[in-house]
């Protein structure tokens, strides 16, 4: 068994969770700190896209934005030597662009669901921003964003069309589990597939089962605090 | 000691539009719930921006949209005691007070232990707010935004999540605490007997608007207006005219009442507080004949619906409470067949 798409899956959805849950949470407190209602909703809009468009119409927009034919390619290309598609950047850039609004939308309903009068009462008493960003609105949230890092962590991995699309299925290079599996079918090797397959499939159920772990500490959590 | 605020803010279906300033001593804010209250809290906490308008506390000025002043509510040194007290629930009660204090660890830890002391929080300071009860809760959050040493005093319907018997207490200990604080203070309540027993000035909202203010006695002994008069607790009013000099007629209830003062000439209702009829003789004045259309016991007093014998229609039901000794459970066999007002009992309002 070639294990080189088994890194290279591991890879890609490990660089695009960093960047998704940095920029996922960063988004989702701008967004729900917004006060004009109207623009909120056509940000909110732009930044879900992704999670509702199929994967292949992403693939596209970004072949359209990032191919070295276009203007956004080309700069890259041309002034910091840099070629997106077809390399191991676009498995990345695929996943990152498809995983972020799972990320976004669990951590803005993570904070949302955080009682505001908590942060009104920490800027009362003076603490500044920041502060309140990882004492007060963290803590509560936590358990919704992690869970949220889990399904972007499995649908990162899972990948496929816009990968496809962008980054191409270059054997060692581009080529992740789901297209690995694809190019094995294609190719009639079923057995190669079904190895694949089964290291796919137990990643997302371990996935799936730590998410269930983390729902039931925050509930005895809970239950411990209402039973004084 | 001094606040001074005149805002504007328009929302939803909703203006609130209201001015006061205030001497240093415990104000209180009447009003039924979404008379803008809180809002008004809230605006001068920095939590809500007004449309328009300026706060000064202690001549320092807070918000001035002439001028674009904000002060962000960090800097505003304003405590703001939470309806939820809205302790963290992530921290322990030591750890919610040091949130509140600037300093080095030595100063935490010293302003910290004095404030665990004095609000009688000793043996829970590693308790989180989960495990702690009402009053415990909002002792904790007291001691948290004194910690911050705030220029006022902001306090939100500070009684509405305890019980009967804990607020009593609470209310005593409140006391105390407002006795001894030197800043400003404010107390939004929609409970009469809160504002009454700790605030000695009284404004009244309704709507967004001040609608009367003044010391809390003369308040609820002259409210002046109907609105007034509602919130304050009076049971019975009715439309009424000036018959004399000191004398109203009240037509619904076929009734021509002597008062105590002038009656002006504005005058549109009056109001008799239920406790304020007494059972009468025949030669009483401002007496009446009624009869007794229903009865509700409560441990320590009778509520007789009543109906005047003079009232021309059915309007004219006048809600009378009888004080009564607890161990004398029986209802009086014959409630009295006569009532009657002393005239300073009865308000005059416009």
């Amino acid at each position: 068994m070639d294990i080189s798409p088994i890194l290279i899956s591991l890879k890609t959805a490990s660089l695009s969770i960093v960047i998704t849950f940095f920029s996922g949470i960063l988004a989702a407190y701008l967004v729900v700190n917004m006060k004009n209602g109207k623009l909120k909703a056509v940000i909110d809009g732009l930044l879900t896209l992704p999670l509702v468009l199929p994967p292949t119409v992403a693939g596209f927009f970004l072949l359209y934005i990032f191919g070295v034919q276009r203007p956004a390619g080309a700069f890259l290309l041309n002034f910091l030597g840099v070629k997106i598609v077809f390399t191991w950047g676009a498995t990345v850039l695929a996943a990152v662009v498809i995983s972020f609004p799972l990320m976004y939308r669990s951590a803005r309903g993570a904070f949302e669901q955080v009682d505001e009068t908590l942060l009104y009462a920490a800027r009362t008493i003076g603490m500044p921003e920041w502060k309140i960003f990882w004492r007060v609105l963290m803590p509560p949230a936590l358990p919704g964003i992690v869970s949220g890092c889990i399904l972007t962590f499995a649908r990162g991995l899972g990948e496929f069309g816009a990968t496809a699309m962008i980054a191409g299925n270059i054997a060692g290079k581009t080529r992740t589990l789901p297209l690995a599996i694809y190019s094995a079918v294609a190719g009639g090797n079923m057995d190669g597939a079904y190895e694949y397959v089964v290291i796919l499939a137990g990643i997302a159920f371990l996935a799936v089962v730590g998410i269930n772990c983390l729902t039931v500490k925050e509930r005895r959590c809970k239950g411990k605090g209402a039973a004084q | 000691m001094s606040i001074t605020l005149d805002i504007k803010k328009r929302f939803r279906g909703f203006a609130l539009d209201i001015s006061f300033s205030s001497n240093g001593r415990p104000l209180g804010i009447l009003g039924a719930s979404g008379s803008g209250k809180s809002m008004t809290l809230k605006c001068i906490a920095g939590i809500e921006t007004p449309d328009s308008g300026y706060i000064e506390v202690n001549g320092r000025v807070l918000f001035d949209s002439a001028k674009k002043i904000n002060v962000r509510p960090q800097r505003r040194r304003v405590g703001y005691l939470f309806q939820s007290y809205a302790l963290f629930p992530n921290m322990t009660v030591t750890q919610n007070i040091r949130a509140a204090i600037i300093g080095g660890k030595a100063e935490k830890a010293r302003r910290c232990e004095a404030l665990i002391s004095r609000f009688a929080l000793q043996g829970l300071e590693k308790r989180y707010p989960a495990q702690l009860s009402g009053g415990q809760q909002q002792r904790a959050a007291l001691a948290r935004i004194l910690a911050y040493n705030p220029d006022m005093l902001l306090l939100d319907e500070p009684f509405s999540a305890l019980d009967a018997y804990l607020k009593e207490a609470l209310q005593i200990e409140m006391k105390k605490l407002l006795a001894g604080y030197e800043g400003d203070a404010i107390l939004v309540s929609h409970n009469r007997d809160e504002v009454y027993s700790l605030c000695e000035n009284l404004l009244v909202m309704d709507e967004g608007r001040n609608i009367a203010s003044g010391p809390v006695r003369d308040m609820f002994q002259r409210p002046g207006s109907l609105a007034v008069a509602r919130l304050t607790g009076c049971k019975n009013i009715t439309p009424a005219r000036r018959a004399g000099f000191a004398l109203v007629e009240a037509p619904e209830w076929g009734l021509t009442l002597a008062v105590e003062s002038p009656v002006p000439e504005g005058l549109k209702y009056i109001g008799v507080r239920a406790h304020d009829f007494m059972p009468a003789g025949e030669s009483t004045v401002n007496a009446f004949d009624i009869h007794v259309l229903d009865c509700v016991e409560s441990p320590f007093e009778w509520n007789y619906l009543c109906h005047s014998e003079n009232a021309p229609g059915q309007n004219g039901t006048l809600w009378w409470k009888a004080p009564k000794e607890l161990r004398n459970m029986a209802p009086i066999a014959a409630p009295p067949g006569r009532l009657c007002v002393a005239p300073q009992n009865v308000l005059l309002l416009e």
